[in-house]
């Protein structure tokens, strides 16, 4: 083995630069600019920063980072201060962001009113210590270990951090093979959805005789719901890029692919960014930190398709062909991209290996359960208080996910049910939110763990809306190749719609029980094969909902369109007249000062603007 | 009219900065459309021509990812999440009432070139649904009557309104 060289000097030089960062004597202050942050008005708030400071005459450090997780609460800025925790601050106008910089820096008011929490050593008082608040304590943090932390853009700030020193260790003091030991040992499993261990399929790769191999990162995350590999590689692109580079080395591949979906600009650029500079400092490319292994990564870019995340269908795609899958074997470990043994590893799975060759195996062996170790992502959305981006233990019940980290439902609401796991996965009801987050719990649960997309439902949602939605987006997903998954989801689609519809019949559900029956077993490909799993849950679980529509032509929830009423309260409306000027189908009318307006049931399209504009709570939906 | 009228040799220039690679097909129908605003017939057969592939087969490849479009689109283009968390959070509606408003379903233009309505799978927002991309403005926790009152701007600032004066 050649010697490896000069990585030390440069984790020195980062190390000493990101000590300068954070223990200088000028105020050090932080913004989210994901996507999450920017769409809740990051870049004006990074605006009103400069300007502050421009007028106050202050000297500060602006670092632009990913996103921390507390998606809820952004825009977030954070501050610290020499000798200070860094302290958080959530929901951000351009406003506050001014009035706190001036509170906090010149007049030494931290604010604590409007503070989410403190990051690091020290306490401020009347602010809780990131293990004190309820959305970050019990997390773990191994994928997200960097997000929100470091300028992703800057590469030092991730050696520094421990970046690129797994690679480091691989490529100066472990054979390919050792890798691979070391990768079994950990007991990592792909975190893009089926679970299957890492070591094992790096070991079948690296077997498969052929001197052209490749590697791919699936970054496609097109389970709608889910925006964690979207949030790490837009936080910390390197960590997916070392695990790329590592798992390269392992099998012994000379070039990688780097597939993303264009709906995630800001990841494209992010990443591509990142390999440039990887390039630049000799840990991508020809005899990479002068080991002798060369090795290059091209970024490919999605065309909306969600079926291109299953593996054969992505090669088709990188190819320049239909992302259409093929039937297996041969399993692309033995004939992938082009014909050749390629492995292809989810986003957060690659993540996790670099940080697995860098604090060894045992680490992360010793969470999680028995058969799934380690941490897991999970995003969280739909009525749940703090959505954002989480990781906990593997094995994690769901309660302590939904009520502790999450906060629970909102607007006094109750859970309902949790979707796990995408169109893939399934609903659970709110009574089993005892079981453990863990592959082997959520399967007997009829869910799966999927990517870790997980959107909490209240009462307002309607569980057979749901079913209905999932068999919407797989029926258009659906590649068409197979028929069992082209018609048989069409099908069930047609039920369904006319279901909530109100034309349902009581045959309906074993219908499509035993429609469910022929497609799982019959299609092709995980996405056929898993599509009637969302149906299957709700009706074990929410059988009496499917009933109620079917039977009482009555939406519980009151969400389908034909079988709801929206009505005023008499005695909550004060006729100002909001839901009049709002309604595109002049179905309202103003009835005279202080006295409720009149709703035309037979004008009303039930769009259900008059609710969202209604301040009073006035408009009831029956 | 809002189509750009793009120069022969620009089209030219996007296809030779491809090598003859069949793999090049989707990026460059990528680049393709960034330039023209959709695949038209003539970038088709450019296309084809460059990695000596018929034209069928670059249609096929073309129609069956969604990011392609076949026809100009509208000076502003509005797409409607339709994920989970953006469903749960009441997106159909506001896809439904963008319908009704613009006259269109998903996929189509306005006759007036002014809109074009769409769809995106998820874009990875979710904390913050629903959402609605204005051309390339994300919008967040955001309701019907907002997204209506943001076309109702644009069209102020623009010309003439299908929807709401
Ligand atoms: C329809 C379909 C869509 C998929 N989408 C994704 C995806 O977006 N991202 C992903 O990592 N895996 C996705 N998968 C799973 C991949 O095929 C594959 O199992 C995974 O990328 C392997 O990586 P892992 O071993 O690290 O989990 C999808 C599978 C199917 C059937
Ligand atoms: S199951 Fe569906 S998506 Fe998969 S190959 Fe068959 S038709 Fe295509
Ligand atoms: S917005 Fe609410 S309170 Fe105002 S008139 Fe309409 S129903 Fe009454
Ligand atoms: S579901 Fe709409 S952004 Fe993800």
């Amino acid at each position: 083995m050649p010697p490896v060289t000069n990585f030390t000097a440069l984790q020195a030089e980062s190390k000493a630069d990101w000590q300068t960062l954070i223990q200088s004597q000028t105020p050090h202050i932080l913004i989210g600019t994901a996507t999450c942050g920017k769409v809740s008005g990051a870049m004006s708030i990074l605006d009103a920063i400069g300007m502050t400071l421009d007028k106050l005459g202050l000297k500060a450090t602006v670092t632009q980072v990913g996103c921390f997780g507390m998606c809820y609460a952004e825009p977030v800025m954070d501050i610290a201060l020499p000798g200070m925790p860094r302290i958080s601050y959530g929901f951000m106008t351009p406003q506050k962001a001014g009035q706190i910089i001036e509170d906090y820096i010149i007049n030494g008011n931290p604010r604590p009113e409007l503070a989410l929490c403190t990051i690091g050593q020290g306490k401020v008082e009347g602010i809780p210590t990131f293990e004190e608040m309820p959305m970050l304590k019990g997390q773990i943090r191994i994928a997200l270990r960097n997000c929100g932390h470091i300028n992703p853009l800057r590469i030092g700030h991730y050696i520094a951090r421990g970046g690129y020193a797994g690679l480091y260790r691989a490529l100066s003091q472990l054979t390919p093979q050792q890798v691979i030991d070391e990768i079994t040992t950990s007991g990592l499993r792909g975190r893009g959805g089926a679970g299957f261990p890492t070591g094992q399929k790096w070991q079948f790769c690296r077997d498969a005789k052929s001197t052209t191999k490749y590697v791919i990162c699936n970054a496609d995350e097109g389970d709608p719901g889910a925006f964690m590999d979207r949030s790490i590689l837009e936080g910390d692109p390197h960590s997916v890029i070392e695990g790329i580079i590592i798992a390269a080395y392992a099998i012994g591949a000379a070039e990688g692919y780097l597939y993303v979906r264009a709906e995630y600009p800001l990841a494209v650029s992010t990443v591509k960014h990142a390999i440039d500079q990887a390039r630049q400092h000799s840990l991508l490319g020809r005899n990479i930190l002068g080991s002798g292994f060369d090795f290059n990564i091209h970024v490919k870019e999605g065309a909306g398709a969600f079926v291109c995340g299953e593996e054969t269908a992505l090669i088709a795609s990188i190819e320049g062909k239909r992302g259409i899958p093929r039937s297996r074997p041969p399993f692309p470990a033995v004939s992938g991209l082009w014909g050749k043994p390629t492995n292809i590893n989810n986003v957060k799975t690659l993540a996790m290996a670099s940080y697995i060759l860098d604090n060894n195996a045992a680490t992360f062996e010793s969470l999680g359960t028995e058969k799934s170790k380690g941490t897991c992502v999970f995003a969280l959305a739909g009525n749940i208080r703090h959505m954002g981006l989480i990781e906990v233990a593997m094995g994690t019940p769901l309660k302590e996910v939904i009520y502790g980290i999450g906060g629970g439902i909102p607007k006094n609401k109750s859970l309902k049910a949790v979707q796990i796991g995408g169109p893939s996965g399934g609903c659970l009801p709110a009574d089993m939110s005892h079981i453990g987050l863990d592959y082997e719990s959520l399967v007997q649960s009829g869910a799966i763990m999927g990517s870790g997309g997980m959107i909490a439902m209240d009462e307002s949602n309607c569980m057979v809306d749901v079913a209905r939605y999932f068999l919407s987006f797989v029926q258009a997903e659906s590649c068409g190749k197979c028929t069992p998954c082209r018609l048989g989801t069409r099908q069930m689609l047609n039920i369904l719609e006319r279901i909530t519809r109100g034309d349902g019949r009581l045959e309906d559900i074993p219908l499509l029980e035993s429609l469910a029956r022929v497609i799982k077993s019959t299609s092709l490909c995980a996405l056929g094969g898993t599509s009637p799993n969302p149906v299957l849950t709700t009706l074990r679980y929410f059988r009496d909902e499917y009933e109620a529509h079917i039977v009482e032509k009555r939406c519980p929830a009151g969400v389908c369109k034909a079988l709801i009423s929206y009505t005023i309260v008499n005695q909550k409306c004060n006729g100002c007249k909001l839901c009049v000027k709002a309604c595109p189908a002049q179905a309202i009318t103003f009835a005279g000062k202080r006295q409720p307006v009149l709703l035309n049931e037979k004008l009303c399209n039930r769009c259900g603007i008059c609710l969202d504009v209604c301040k009073l709570d006035a408009v009831a939906v029956s | 009219m809002s189509i750009k009228t793009v120069p022969q040799d620009m089209l030219k220039a996007v296809i030779e900065g491809f090598g003859r690679d069949r793999a090049n097909l989707i990026p460059m129908l990528q680049r393709l459309q960034e330039h023209l605003g959709f695949i038209s017939p003539q970038a088709v057969a450019a296309a084809a021509e460059r990695l000596g592939l018929s034209e069928s087969t670059v249609y096929s490849v073309a129609s069956f990812y969604t990011q392609f479009r076949f026809k100009p689109v509208g000076r502003n283009i509005i797409k409607a999440c339709r994920g989970t968390a953006c469903h749960v959070g009441g997106g159909e509606r506001i896809l439904s009432e963008l319908e009704r408003q613009l006259g269109i379903k998903p996929g189509e233009t306005t006759s007036d070139l002014e809109y074009t309505l769409d769809t995106v799978a998820c874009i990875g927002a979710c904390a913050l649904a629903p959402v609605v991309l204005i051309n390339d403005e994300i919008y967040g926790r955001t309701s019907t009557s907002r997204i209506l009152d943001a076309v109702a701007r644009q069209k102020k600032a623009g010309v003439s309104c299908a929807c709401r004066p």
